[in-house]
């Protein structure tokens, strides 16, 4: 577990590893993790806010304040906290918006 | 009248027992649950793989958190069970439903139990949404859900009962804690304990976690307020002032925060129910009778979304809504068990009320809070600019606030900020908290992905 | 109250229209005003609309009086002291078929000569510059003077400045009943007030038919709600106010990153409840057109729905000017999903009537007079001619 780290674990370690990427580059998590403690084992953020674009690490964990809502590289929504993770999932921590793309 | 469809939203505590209760009756309710799994949020359930004791998970829990875990495994077949699953919005007599990938449903009602529960109650201070800064709610499903700690020194600071059980938790599970920091009085608390009698196990047992906490020499201060969190882009410190008005810093990696917790009540909002100020609360809650009945007929309301009472007085409500339910259907129900589900739902409210006098919300605390603290943290408000909107903006009550400056638009729908922006309203207004109203419910109850696969028609 | 209760004009209802009248009326003239909602200033349809500040796409008769919105729209900030949020982005109307490219076309054609220059924009240039537009578009019309504005602060802002001007404007009263004496109107609230006025102004929204009929001038109006849906912040890509030709779909992005959307199928109305709740049916109607419109708007989150109340007359023009009946009465409602550009204007042109008897807008064609047929068979839901049609 990184230094980086926000999260500790402190029990069920003997888990599968699940391999993942995030904004491209490889990282692992345990099966069972939800995508944001796959993130916080290894980062102490996952988002940045919108307007003062400060670095976000969810906050409730239960669903409610929604602000833990990151990106698959497919365009797809995670609320990270309800997501679990999934072998090879390709996350992303930036929006990946880019409204003047063509279709 | 065996046609009829009963739809219960969630499967925790009370759910399930209204669940029981109505295929007990032999009706076959359809249970909606955004969770994966039942259990609700107190007997939530790790997920598959992981092998940690229900003693180990639920503490002096877990015989309750087992009967209730096998109370809804036995229905599995006799119920309609949709986990992972979000009810959005609502229309009449029908449920808008999104699940995780974003694929819609809708399903109509002859009844509804709203069993929706609570999230926790938050008083923000400044720095409270960089990353370390949890919910105690949300440290409390690190540790149960994911076997994590949010941090490797936590401080834990806020009032209520989940402050000494998270703690007691964290440090159980070796956690380090860099101390309690409790905004009530001790002498308050203390002299909540007589009537907290009314639940001699649970004070028993609040009684213990304190106790076991200062044995093992773990840092607990009263009557604070925190002021700030430090650090750089991630929590270092906590600043607050002690009871002696001393500014003091900790030094910690996360914080954990709450007071209390508040019903989830959005969707009872949507349904047209009624609300009235629960000054005891300090919450506007959808009205209801000692059944659950709300005032739209044919929505029922149970558990923690009705009234915050704990996980126990959750399963008696979830019984008697079911029991109100088929009462109202003309089905035949027993009386007698009725009537012990309405004993244990008096008994239970007797204690939350004495636990709410032992614990109040902070009220003072929003006088001191600094007007660069961001109040809204979806919209990234400030509590200054809020106040500001209040003065001269001649935004009476906080849906004008909200339409002013915008807290409490953003993705959570004012459930983060709502009760902060309530009491700051009739602070800066200098009127009672009843008079400056409630945020109106909006659908989406929480966000929808524009991509949507609308596959059962509609 | 003591004296206070006379006043050179009582204005029923503080949505965009009363509240800018109240406000020229007050700094224009000097005139003693009361403004009397029932709620609380703007907080009606003039707070939840679309925010579209759009003059192309409205009949030709109303483009004089859309031009003398448009021009106090670009003067806010001197005017009340804030701009509102309103940014002249354009307006883009976009054709999906060759029917509605001939109709931009015409429209376009004509409306030079009422004075509103809108640029063709052919499908070669539309996909250069607005390359994240869906499939299917064939041309569009832009109209680089109009724009949007944040609909929650105009209204307000102009009760606030009529305030400071010196309006009496009071909210939470509702109007219960006016008549009309030989001496001007008597005017009751519910929490007890009479207000005396040699003029009145109906300004009451989708609710100002109950005033006109209690002076025999009821005229068909429904209420309806359009809807209305709100994404999540993005990065800011695209100024204009989009819509379709046929106003089916249409959106605008705040500069802070959120795209509001609206158009379709409307909500019903009660009048009892102020209200409306939005359809979760629609929005997911929406939604489709949402990113068939915008594709790379797909995976974007919804965070709020909502609705609101317009009154919509037939012809869908408004009923604004002197009654045909009742001596002092001033008509300003029914504009039919399209007043909140309107606004400032119709205040405007209200204070002038109210003050001098007389404007220089035309805004004959608004004449409730057109209705006159329609008494007094109140309840029958005639389709009266169109005689605004040129
Ligand atoms: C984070 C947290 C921790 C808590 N810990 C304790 C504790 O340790 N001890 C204690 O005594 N009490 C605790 N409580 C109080 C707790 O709420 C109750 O004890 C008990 O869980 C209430 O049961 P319930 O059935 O009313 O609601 P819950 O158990 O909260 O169940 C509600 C269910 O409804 C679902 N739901 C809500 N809205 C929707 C929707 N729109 N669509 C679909 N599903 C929905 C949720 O997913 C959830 O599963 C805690 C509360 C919180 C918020
Ligand atoms: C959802 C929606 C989207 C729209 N989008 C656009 C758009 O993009 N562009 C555009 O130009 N137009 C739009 N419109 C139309 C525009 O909002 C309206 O035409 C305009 O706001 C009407 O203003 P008003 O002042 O006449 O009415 P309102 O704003 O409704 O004000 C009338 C006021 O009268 C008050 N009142 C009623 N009865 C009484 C009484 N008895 N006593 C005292 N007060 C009373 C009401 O409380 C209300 O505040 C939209 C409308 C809606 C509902
Ligand atoms: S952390 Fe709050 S919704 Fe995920």
């Amino acid at each position: 577990m990184d230094e980086q780290s926000l999260f500790l674990r402190v029990a069920e370690q003997d888990r599968e590893i699940v391999p993942f990427f995030v904004n491209g580059r490889p990282a692992t998590a345990l099966s069972g993790d939800t995508v944001l403690t796959a993130l916080l084992t290894h980062d102490h953020e996952v988002r940045l806010s919108e307007i003062l674009e400060q670095p976000r690490a969810g906050f409730c964990l239960m669903g409610a304040c929604q602000d833990c809502w990151i990106w698959t590289e497919d365009g797809k929504r995670v609320r990270a906290c309800s997501t679990m993770i999934e072998p090879d999932m390709r996350l992303r921590t930036r929006s990946p918006f880019n409204g003047a793309r063509p279709e | 009248m065996s046609s009829s469809r009963v739809v219960i939203i969630g499967a925790g505590p009370a759910g399930t027992r209204a669940a029981e209760t109505l295929v007990a009756a032999g009706l076959k309710p359809v249970v909606v649950d955004e969770a994966p799994r039942s259990g609700g949020q107190i007997y939530r359930r790790q997920p598959p793989g992981f092998g940690r004791s229900l003693k180990k998970l639920y503490g002096f829990e877990a015989g309750k958190a087992a009967r209730l875990h096998d109370a809804f495994d036995r229905l599995q077949d006799k119920v309609d069970y949709r986990p992972g699953t979000m009810v959005w919005g609502t229309e009449g007599h029908n449920l808008h439903l999104a699940d995780r990938d974003g694929r819609q449903d809708v399903i109509g009602f002859d009844a509804l139990i709203l069993a929706t529960g609570a999230v926790d109650r938050i008083v923000p201070f400044e720095g409270w949404t960089m990353p370390g800064v949890y919910t105690l709610g949300g440290a409390q499903i690190a540790l149960k859900y994911q076997a994590c700690l949010i941090g490797r020194n936590v401080a834990l600071v806020g009032s209520g009962p989940l402050l000494y059980l998270v703690a007691y938790q964290y440090r159980r599970a070796g956690g380090n804690l860099a101390g309690i920091f409790d905004t009530t009085p001790l002498s308050r608390e203390l002299a909540g304990l007589p009537r907290m009698a009314a639940n001699p196990a649970n004070t028993a047992k609040g009684l213990y976690y304190f106790a076991w906490l200062a044995a093992h020499g773990v840092p607990m201060l009263h009557d604070v307020s925190p002021l700030r969190a430090e650090g750089e882009g991630r929590v270092a410190r906590l600043v607050l002032r002690d009871r002696a008005g001393r500014e003091r810093t900790f030094a910690c990696d996360a914080i954990a925060t709450g007071y209390h917790v508040q019903s989830e009540t959005q969707l009872a909002d949507l349904l047209g129910c009624d609300f009235a100020f629960d000054a005891r609360a300090g919450q506007w809650l959808p009205r209801q009778d000692e059944m659950g009945r709300s005032s739209v007929d044919g929505v029922y309301l149970a558990g923690d979304g009705a009234s915050v009472r704990g996980a126990d007085t959750a399963e008696a409500t979830g019984a008697l809504a079911a029991l109100a339910c088929l009462q109202d259907q003309g089905m035949p129900f027993d009386a007698a068990v009725r009537n012990q589900a309405l004993q244990a739902m008096r008994r239970g409210s007797a204690f939350a009320a004495a636990l709410r006098d032992a614990f109040p919300f902070p009220e003072h605390l929003y006088e001191n809070i600094a007007d660069t603290t961001l109040l809204c943290r979806c919209e990234e408000v400030s509590v200054g600019t809020f106040r500001a909107t209040l003065r001269d903006k001649g935004a009476g009550e906080v849906n004008r606030a909200k339409a002013f400056c915008r807290v409490g638009m953003g993705r959570c729908q004012g459930r983060m900020c709502g009760a902060s922006a309530a009491r700051i309203a009739a602070q800066t207004l200098g009127v009672e908290l009843a008079a400056v109203g409630r945020l109106r419910g909006q659908a989406p109850v929480k966000p929808l992905p524009t991509a949507l696969q609308t596959e059962a028609g509609e | 109250m003591t004296d206070a209760t006379k006043y050179d004009v009582v204005i029923v209802g503080g949505g965009l229209m009363g509240a800018s009248a109240a406000f020229f009326l007050a700094t224009r003239y000097k005139f003693s005003v009361a403004l009397v909602e029932r709620g609380r200033i703007g907080a009606q349809a003039s707070g939840v609309n679309f925010g579209n500040v759009r003059r192309q796409g409205r009949p030709f008769i109303q483009l004089p009086l859309a031009h003398h919105a448009r021009d106090i729209w670009g003067r806010l900030p001197a005017l009340i002291g804030e701009d509102c949020e309103f940014l002249p982005t354009g307006h883009l109307k976009i054709a999906f078929d060759e029917d509605s490219l001939a109709a931009l076309e015409a429209y376009n054609a004509e409306a030079r000569h009422w004075g509103l220059s809108l640029t063709l924009v052919g499908v070669n240039r539309l996909r250069a510059d607005y390359p994240f537009l869906g499939p299917g578009a064939v041309g569009a019309s832009f109209s680089p003077e109009d724009g949007h504005a944040n609909p929650r602060l105009a209204a307000p802002a102009f009760g606030r400045a009529a305030r400071r001007a010196g309006a009496h404007v009071l909210e939470q009263c509702e109007v219960i009943g006016a008549t009309r004496q030989s001496d001007g109107f008597i005017i009751e609230t519910a929490d007890g007030r009479i207000l005396r006025a040699p003029i009145l102004i109906n300004s009451a929204g989708a609710w100002s038919n109950r005033f006109a009929a209690s002076f025999g001038e009821s005229v068909p109006m429904e209420a309806r709600g359009p809807q209305m849906g709100v994404t999540e912040s993005l990065p800011y890509f695209v100024q204009p106010v989009l819509g379709t030709g046929d106003s089916s779909f249409y959106m605008r992005q705040v500069k802070r990153g959120s795209v509001v959307f609206g158009g379709g199928v409307h909500v019903a109305v009660d009048l009892a409840d102020p209200r409306p709740r939005p359809r979760p049916a629609h929005l997911l109607t929406q939604l489709r057109s949402l990113v068939r419109f915008l594709p790379s708007m797909a995976g974007v989150q919804v965070v709020r729905t909502w609705s609101g109340v317009e009154g919509y007359l037939p012809d869908k023009l408004p009923a604004l000017g002197w009654s045909a009946k009742t001596p002092g009465l001033l008509h300003a409602f029914g504009f039919s999903g399209h007043g909140f550009q309107l606004g400032p204007g119709v205040g405007s042109v209200l204070a002038d009537l109210a003050a001098t008897g007389d404007t220089s807008v035309p805004i004959e064609p608004f004449s409730i007079e057109r209705f006159a047929d329609n008494e007094p068979a109140k309840t029958s839901p005639v389709a009266p001619s169109s005689g605004s049609a040129r």
